[in-house]
């Protein structure tokens, strides 16, 4: 079995968001860049594949050098090979375009991607990809198994989960669940010693039509300071909450 | 050009979020001089959605549709989009209609922006004001495509009522074998219990409560208040709580009208997943905790005291209520 796993490349969860260049771009002074969190879940549960069953697993990036430490990253976690998409991922559907070519070009049977990135969390980019290949899909992944071309898989529905069944190629939109968060594996170092030998290959990006595009950003406006009430008052905070803010 | 909506309908029902896209939809119809149709599956009475702006409805009645198929249900609405020449196609934010944008966007060759969290800035260019980097702050999109879709955040327009007087019409699109390629083999829903995606209100609880024993309270709360449970991150990796009520960055957003946060210290990527919320009330005993930085109302004090009095004051005022 062939997986590709596509990796965005994003600030760390704890960073503090802010804009330059008259708030038209974000600003990476002092970024620190990650694997997508719904990213890593994925590729945990891709290199289970590669232990268990044999699989090959290929990470993908669509963007530009700076992303490289992110796929060697996955590299060192136990990704035989990267590909990087030479180009900046400006629009979700720019980005499946690319992807859905390396996905042809390579013939994986099964590609996984996080449900959203967490930085523009358009949760457009796996649907996208299905939608350009006529493969399968399946979103809000918590939990996959094959045998054969035989996929069984749980989603998280509103309210519960389901389970489906389905063939390969598959493409899954993938979360939390595909793993534990205790399973997911840190490079050790001779994950990183290795990863330094392995295949990272650069290719050009295909024409794409550009449908959207982040002309601005903006910050939520401050809040005004908390009302403290006492803990001997709490009629207080039943007053407030139906009279002044009319939520109960 | 007309709008097209997909109102989901469940369990004998619209869901909320149905007549919240139906408000969004009239109000973007008026500005832009057309008029709102929505499509339904297997949807029963769909006169409710005429008090929200709805002026036609598409009603989709096929058994192989009976339940969720996300590429067959795609197909539905692509097709109803074309049938109605719809240049904007509206989705709300459920699991299941996030599931299916990217896919009508792809099949309609449309440029798609999801988490639209207000009415477009611009018609002409095309501009919306949309969540990006987990709530942290918010990007317009330029869509500059024939057709569009959104999809709308959860709680970020609001419900209106407008009266239109509503057409019905059966709608038979063409379902072919190849839709059904992931099949369904069975649901299991928490029953009896309000989910995160539903509430309007959610009460949630972190390590603070010192452990899953001391739920009890949280649930009892909730049930006062007709609210769901959620949790924290390092309670659902310590088991206390399923992974389903992990609130945050990276696990459920939530976007009620009140999100009350007990024993939770507010870490950058719980505040991520909750900033949406209209209304936040903290309780926690310590009082530089940087959750109520964010908050609009704050209790400093002790959970396990504080609780139990919270309990029978809201039991007493909901009582007066009814």
């Amino acid at each position: 079995m062939k997986i590709l796993v596509c990796i965005s490349h994003v600030p760390d969860t704890t960073s503090k968001i802010n804009f330059t260049n008259g708030d038209s771009e974000f600003d990476t002074n002092g970024v620190q860049y990650v694997i997508n969190p719904n990213d890593e879940f994925g590729l945990t549960r891709a290199i289970w594949f590669q232990e268990q069953q044999g699989a090959t697993v290929t990470v993908v990036n669509v963007g530009g050098p700076e992303t490289e430490p992110t796929l060697r990253k996955a590299l060192a976690i136990g990704a035989n090979e990267a590909i990087r998409v030479n180009a900046n991922p400006t629009d979700g559907f720019f980005v499946a375009k690319q992807l859905a070519e390396v996905i042809k070009t390579g013939g994986y049977d099964l590609v996984i991607a996080g449900k959203e990135s967490l930085d523009y969390n358009g949760g457009m980019v796996p649907g996208m990809i299905a939608g350009i290949l006529g493969y399968n899909f399946l979103n809000s992944c918590t939990g996959v198994t094959i045998e054969g071309s035989a996929v069984t898989a749980v989603r998280e529905i509103d309210g519960g989960k389901e389970t489906v069944s389905t063939t390969l190629p598959l493409i899954i939109g993938g979360q939390k669940g595909l793993v534990e968060e205790k399973d997911l594996r840190i490079p050790n170092m001779r994950g990183i010693m290795t990863a330094r030998t392995k295949a990272l290959a650069v290719v050009e990006p295909v024409e794409a039509s550009v449908n959207t595009k982040a002309v601005k950003f903006e910050k939520p406006a401050a809040k005004s300071a908390v009302k403290l009430i006492s803990p001997d008052n709490l009629d207080e905070l039943i007053d407030l909450l139906h009279n002044e803010a009319k939520v109960i | 050009m007309s709008i097209l909506i997909y109102a989901e309908y469940a369990e004998g029902k619209f869901k909320k979020v149905a007549f919240e896209l139906a408000s969004y939809a009239k109000k973007v119809a008026e500005s832009l001089g057309t008029t709102v149709t929505a499509v339904t599956v297997n949807a029963g009475d769909v006169s409710e959605l005429s008090k929200y702006g709805v002026d036609k409805v598409l009603k989709v009645n096929n058994d192989k549709l009976t339940g969720f198929t996300a590429k067959a249900y795609a197909d539905v609405i692509k097709q109803a989009a074309q049938k109605e020449n719809a240049k904007l196609v509206l989705l709300s934010s459920t699991t299941d209609s996030i599931y299916l944008s990217s896919l009508v966007a792809v099949a309609l060759e449309a440029g798609f922006a999801s988490n639209v969290v207000g009415l477009p800035v611009s018609t002409s260019p095309f501009q919306v004001k949309r969540n990006a980097f987990s709530n942290k702050a918010f990007n317009f999109t330029e869509i500059s495509t024939d057709v569009k879709v959104l999809g709308l955040a959860k709680n970020s327009y609001g419900i209106f009522e407008n009266t239109s007087s509503l057409t019905e019409e059966n709608f038979n699109p063409t379902i072919g074998d190849n839709d059904f390629g992931v099949k369904v083999e069975s649901v299991e829903k928490v029953s009896g219990k309000v989910s995160i995606a539903d509430a309007d209100i959610v009460v949630s609880a972190g390590r603070g409560m010192k452990g899953p024993e001391n739920w009890g309270m949280i649930e009892e709360l909730a049930s006062v208040l007709g609210a769901a449970t959620a949790c924290s991150k390092p309670v659902s990796d310590l088991g206390w709580r399923p992974h389903g009520e992990h609130v945050g960055q990276t696990g459920k957003p939530v976007a009620t009208n009140l999100y009350i946060a007990i024993g939770i210290s507010g870490a950058i990527q719980h505040i991520a997943g909750i900033n949406s919320s209209k209304v936040k009330v903290v309780i926690n005993s310590d009082p530089e905790a940087p959750f109520f930085k964010v908050a609009d109302y704050g209790i400093v004090g002790d959970a396990f005291e504080i609780l139990p009095k919270l309990i029978e004051k809201f039991k007493a005022f909901k009582l007066q209520q009814s």
